[in-house]
């Protein structure tokens, strides 16, 4: 099957329970999540603080345990490997982190850093290991002698690099880059997204980017998923969500977008009020508490992800909106 | 002033080469004037210790009959007891059975600490759960019983001893060990390494171990000095390290009559006085270590 996607996520879902010596409520952070991404793809998942971004990027590496659903990575299901599997499994596999500050060791130098994962691999000799934790250096436009400093000699966007090396030298297929830019000076946000988007066509890698920053989605990306409260409210591809948002929320979020433009600053639709608690979501469709089209229908169940275009698909179930 | 051409040799971007945290933490304890004086201290007694039969004509048990309950001399420079023995020789001598016990009963601790701190915090809920309710068990039992009846169980002599005040002292070190490493497991760049596949000796040994150094040195250092006043109250009490066998603690015990209280101060006051200052020379370096493993000293 040529079409069968790379990554299939179905029916995705985590709960926090609380624990068995306190009282609370179960935080529901990620519900009924399911996309595709197909090889060679970079899919941008985007939505506000809290709504389970972050998490979805972790679950389908399994840096958390998903409460249920299916994680299907180029045909196996990651979800049921046993531990020994998915070792071997993780090569294929690596995240960047969103804070360059926190993701480096300050106990280890960039050496060690860049070679950690082929040394819990065991892949290659001491020689080989440097020779590819050098060659990953110089796909990040980072100097050589880097390798034997200390991660606090480097600035955020070397840091980054070092960041993004790192998650190279296991020669991985898929990405998760959890906001790689989002902690770094604009005029450095720019060479990541660039080296990023330069090394995913060179490499052919699959990405999920995960960011809240919708112009450089729009940039990277070619399909996009909008995310709130741990629900998907859309996907399209990129061109097709920016010039046809069909998503109450998604045009809230497009028309936040800073304009140079003071004529189009006059249709911004603000949203009121801030995300409700995935602890206590609201019945029905988790956004009709700040919806400004929002029905009684609403209420009641919630609406399904439907397709409305070759590719787009949307939960929301007016369609005279749009 | 002329503009000068930038050097075509120097590249722009290069970034010097600094030290690594844990030489900078050296660089810290050398400035600290009370660690160096500890330092001071403890470096002679160590080499006096170790060396003695080499240089000091009489052995610990040694009796010179004619020597008995003498006063400091130019022979017995710091006296002799009343059986004939050197002071100074079973000062050498008691000086190399407390640091060895000491030394050796916090290695064990701290090898114990750690493993129990790292198994509790990386265990899960459950395995954490009932490690730390046993440390809080060990915790609350009343040191001095505790001691007195470990001791009386495992006998006098050195291994029970070091075997007595390891025992003792480790659930505090576990604690301090399970705070960190609970707050790096969440880390982002332990949560890399896992998500290369590290397992829980690579997490524990090269994630964990470093990240902790600063404790265990720390929490070894004034163990130490702990440790030796353990074994001389022990040995003080008859349960540690028995005659004939010179302790510093076994010495001290002389001092239990009033006939050597008051006519004889050479046979206590000098094993007295080289504990006191052995103790407060290894808590000025803990001290030195501590401020100098403390993240925040960077910013002073």
């Amino acid at each position: 099957m040529a079409d069968a996607p790379f990554l299939a996520v179905k029916n995705l879902a985590k709960h926090f329970a609380p624990t068995a010596f306190s009282r609370g409520p179960v935080v529901r952070a990620l519900e009924d999540i399911s996309f595709d991404i197909r090889r060679g793809q970079v899919v941008g998942l985007v939505g506000e603080s809290g709504s389970g971004k972050t998490t979805i990027g972790r679950s389908v590496l399994r840096l958390i345990e998903p409460t249920s659903g299916q994680i299907n990575y180029d045909g196996t299901d990651i979800t049921r490997l046993g531990a020994a599997q998915l070792r071997r499994q993780r090569r294929k596999m690596q995240y960047i982190f969103q804070d360059p500050f926190a993701s480096l060791s300050p106990r280890m130098t960039i050496g060690q850093i860049l070679t950690e994962g082929l040394d819990i691999q065991g892949i290659g000799k001491k020689s080989e290991r440097r020779a590819k934790a050098e060659t990953a250096l110089a796909a990040v436009e980072l100097p050589v002698d880097a390798y034997d400093r200390y991660a606090h000699e480097f600035s955020g966007g070397q840091r980054q690099r070092i960041g993004i090396a790192r998650a190279l030298t296991l020669e991985p297929e898929f990405i998760v880059a959890d906001e790689p830019v989002s902690a770094l000076d604009v005029s450095i946000q720019a060479q990541i997204i660039n080296l990023l988007r330069d090394l995913q066509l060179r490499l052919g890698l699959t990405m999920l980017f995960i960011s809240h920053d919708l112009a450089v989605v729009e940039y990277i990306c070619d399909t996009v998923i909008v995310l709130y409260l741990g629900r998907i409210m859309e996907v399209a591809p990129a061109a097709e969500l920016y010039a046809r948002p069909q998503h109450p929320y998604t045009r809230a979020l497009l028309s936040a977008i800073p304009s140079l433009d003071p004529l189009a600053r006059q249709d911004r639709q603000v949203l009121k009020g801030d995300i409700p608690s995935p602890a206590n979501p609201p019945s029905g469709c988790v956004f009709r508490t700040r919806c400004p089209f929002a029905l009684e229908a609403c209420v009641g169940a919630v609406p399904p992800l439907r397709a409305t275009a070759e590719g787009h698909l949307k939960a929301c179930i007016r369609d005279d909106i749009a | 002033m002329a503009i000068t051409a930038p050097d075509p040799t120097v590249d722009p971007t290069a970034v010097p080469q600094t030290k690594g945290p844990l030489r900078r933490a050296l660089d810290r304890f050398f400035e600290n004037r009370a660690a160096r004086a500890g330092l001071l201290i403890v470096i002679p007694i160590l080499l006096a210790v170790s060396t003695y039969p080499l240089w000091w004509p009489f052995g610990p048990n040694t009796i010179d009959l004619r020597a008995m309950n003498k006063a400091p001399s130019a022979i017995h420079w710091l006296g002799s007891d009343g059986v004939g023995r050197d002071v100074m020789a079973r000062l050498l001598q008691g000086g190399r059975i407390s640091l060895l016990v000491a030394v050796s009963s916090v290695a064990i601790s701290t090898v114990i600490g750690f493993l129990v701190g790292a198994v509790a915090s990386f265990g899960g809920r459950l395995v954490d759960g009932t490690v730390m309710r046993l440390v809080d068990l060990a915790m609350t039992l009343p040191p001095v019983i505790f001691l007195l009846v470990l001791a009386s169980i495992a006998g006098t002599g050195i291994a029970p001893t070091i075997l007595v005040i390891s025992l003792l002292s480790w659930p505090v070190l576990s604690r301090m060990v399970r705070a960190r490493l609970l707050e790096l497991r969440e880390r982002d760049f332990v949560v890399a390494a896992r998500g290369m596949g590290a397992g829980l000796p690579h997490l524990l040994f090269r994630h964990g171990l470093p990240n902790c150094i600063d404790i265990l040195v720390v929490y070894a250092t004034l163990q130490i000095a702990n440790a030796i006043l353990l074994e001389a109250g022990l040995s003080f009490l008859g349960l540690g390290i028995a005659p004939p066998e010179a302790s510093w603690g076994n010495m001290l015990n002389l001092a239990r009559s009033t006939v050597v209280l008051e006519n004889y101060p050479w046979q206590w006051m000098f094993p007295g006085a080289a504990l006191v200052l052995t103790v407060l020379a290894i808590n000025f370096i803990g001290d030195g270590l501590r401020d100098a493993f403390d993240p925040r000293s960077d910013l002073n």
